[in-house]
């Protein structure tokens, strides 16, 4: 349908029907954060087991619409093996493709959905380098759609916190 | 632009009047009255089905409100000239309108302009309850009640010890009374809708309330989704206090109704405090003012009941009954299309007989996520809700977290449900 192209790219839509890593890890030794998107009632629980400064494996459950899931799948896909300082970074960067675009587009009627309730995205927010994005560029689509974008980053935020907890608890009382 | 001959008393509706004692309404011919159904979006014209949370406005209601604003505005209740004069009567006009929409008795004096249905149920929470209720003492709800209908209960039980009891639902979507005199065992206040926005339920509020009052409890009935789509009639409901908001019944924002019978306003302590709702004001205390403005503190929404009068009148004018029969054979079409496009595919949440619904159809189809779905039918240029409706613990008990609502009104028709239908059909190619 036109217009949606955009939003509901074909790797969205794989992800969205095929989801990768969903499931659950125990917990502990894995960090089990849940996210909630008020406005429709989405959620999301990240499992992800960090281990010696990385990511060494990552789970979600939860419902969603195909934005909150594909990109739940998405980025397990992509911060998993990675080490914490590389999957926070993409993190960063995954939340400057969000808000950048979206300042871009300009005072839509929508123009004010860019609060994703964390509040980190600074003014000194870059342009992402879509090379580092790989897969996840696919979901650039969706700063046309303001609404969805708290769909987007739903898990990005809940693992971001997850990240957290898990070196808070690693770290010696 | 010119506005020509805006008057304060309008009548716009698209009436054909065959005999003179019965008008017969063209409902195809209604949108013509609606100016932003006349808009696109994303190419297509706009396909309005969120009528539910908030409903359009004929070109009438925004003419009495412009020609008030134009013509005639200043505050009401303080002035001797002119203008707040006739301020003072179109507000008043309003208020006894609204109160005979309803079947008043008493409209000068019983009908409370608030904020919205929201406010009204506060303000009974806030003084009847407040000074009525205390630990222990039990207020029932029912499972269908919009949070508007629940959380100023769950705040007094936190604040006074109020217990919440709970009216069920069976598996048609209606409520269950097969224990109700049990449940209504002690209780001093029965909370119910009269239609649910999610399931369209329409409930046998009659019947409840007149059980409730056998019981010694009050009750209050959430008008929001049933004044504006059918005949009311306070006394034959039997309520105690009915709230409903104007934005739902083509009148404007920022004002909804609270209803409550004479005797037990008249001794229920004030809301707010403020101008307006004081007889004297002393260092050492106040009198507060008489029936209606001891609720109305401060300079009330004045355009907005203008606005709201001219919505009644339009709805008179098209006949409650009429807007009633023509929802019904809405509701009845969508239902046989999707019947016939979506077969199993598609699930109505709610009572499968028009006679039992309003023309809320709340739509789960195949598992396309409801926002997935409401993107979908946006870019075909309908308008439908997705998400919770604001009634959490109903959702629940349905076991989902959010449906797609379509919701039909006056200016709806079969061209709509098609729209609609179509739209659903691709969205299931695009999530095949």
């Amino acid at each position: 349908m036109t217009g949606l192209e955009d939003l509901y790219r074909e790797i969205i839509l794989d992800h969205y029907r095929s989801p990768r890593n969903r499931g659950e890890l125990p917990a502990p030794p894995a960090q089990r954060v849940e996210g909630f998107n008020p406005l429709c009632g989405d959620e999301v629980v990240v499992y992800v087991r960090v281990q010696d400064g990385a990511v060494t494996d990552i789970r979600f459950a939860g419902q969603g619409c195909s934005i909150s899931q594909s990109s739940a799948s998405l980025m397990s896909s992509a911060v998993k093996g990675k080490t914490v300082a590389e999957a926070r970074s993409l993190i960063r960067t995954f939340k400057a493709m969000m808000s950048v675009h979206e300042a871009r587009l300009g005072d839509g009627p929508d123009g004010t959905g860019s609060s994703n309730g964390s509040g980190d995205e600074g003014p000194d927010t870059v342009a992402p380098d879509p090379e580092s994005l790989g897969e996840l560029a696919a979901l650039q689509g969706v700063v046309k759609f303001p609404v969805r974008i708290k769909c987007a980053t739903l898990s990005w935020n809940t693992l971001a916190q997850g990240l957290d907890e898990a070196e808070e608890s690693a770290t010696p009382a | 632009m010119t506005v020509t001959n805006p008057r304060v008393d309008p009548k716009g509706a698209s009436t054909v009047r065959t005999d003179p004692c019965t008008p017969v309404v063209d409902f195809s011919k209604l949108k013509a009255d609606f100016p932003l159904l006349s808009r696109t979006v994303h190419g297509h014209r706009v396909v309005y089905l969120d009528s539910a949370a908030s409903s359009q406005h004929p070109q009438c209601v925004l003419d009495a409100m412009d020609h008030y604003y134009q013509t005639t505005h200043a505050n009401v209740h303080r002035g001797v000239y002119t203008l707040a004069e006739e301020a003072d009567r179109l507000y008043d006009a309003a208020r006894v309108a609204v109160g005979r929409f309803i079947g008043a008795p008493d409209p000068e004096h019983e009908v409370i302009f608030t904020k919205n249905a929201t406010e009204s149920i506060n303000l009974v929470a806030a003084t009847w309850a407040r000074s009525n209720l205390g630990r222990g003492d039990v207020v029932l709800l029912t499972d269908m009640e919009h949070h508007a209908n629940i959380v100023p209960w769950l705040m007094l039980a936190e604040e006074l010890g109020i217990e919440l009891r709970w009216i069920g639902i069976d598996e048609e979507y209606r409520l269950d009374l097969s224990d109700l005199d049990r449940l209504l065992d002690g209780v001093k206040l029965v909370g119910c809708t009269t239609m649910s926005n999610v399931l369209g339920t329409i409930t046998p509020f009659a019947r409840i309330a007149e059980a409730a009052h056998r019981a010694g409890a009050l009750v209050l009935a959430d008008g929001a989704q049933s004044v504006p789509h059918l005949p009311t009639d306070v006394g034959r409901l039997g309520c105690d206090f009915l709230a409903f908001s104007a934005h739902k019944m083509l009148g404007p924002t920022g004002i909804g109704v609270l209803w409550g019978r004479r005797e037990l306003l008249e001794e229920m302590p004030p809301f707010m405090g403020g101008g307006g709702m004081i007889r004297d004001v002393r260092h050492d205390g106040f009198t507060p003012n008489v029936l209606p403005w001891k609720f109305e503190a401060g300079t009330p929404p004045i355009a907005e009941a203008v606005g709201l009068a001219a919505a009644v009148a339009y709805l008179e004018e098209l006949g409650l009954d009429a807007v009633r029969a023509h929802e019904v054979e809405l509701t009845a079409y969508a239902q046989s299309i999707f019947a016939e496009r979506f077969g199993d595919d598609l699930r109505i949440f709610g009572p499968p007989g028009t006679a039992e619904r309003g023309g809320v159809l709340s739509l789960a189809y195949r598992d396309i996520h409801p926002h997935d779905l409401a993107q979908v039918l946006d870019q075909a240029g309908v308008c439908v809700r997705a998400g919770h409706h604001c009634a959490k613990p109903l959702m629940r008990r349905m076991g989902v977290n959010a449906t797609a609502r379509a919701s039909v009104y006056v200016y709806n028709d079969e061209s709509d449900v098609d729209v609609l239908a179509d739209a659903i059909a691709e969205a299931g190619t695009l999530f095949a």
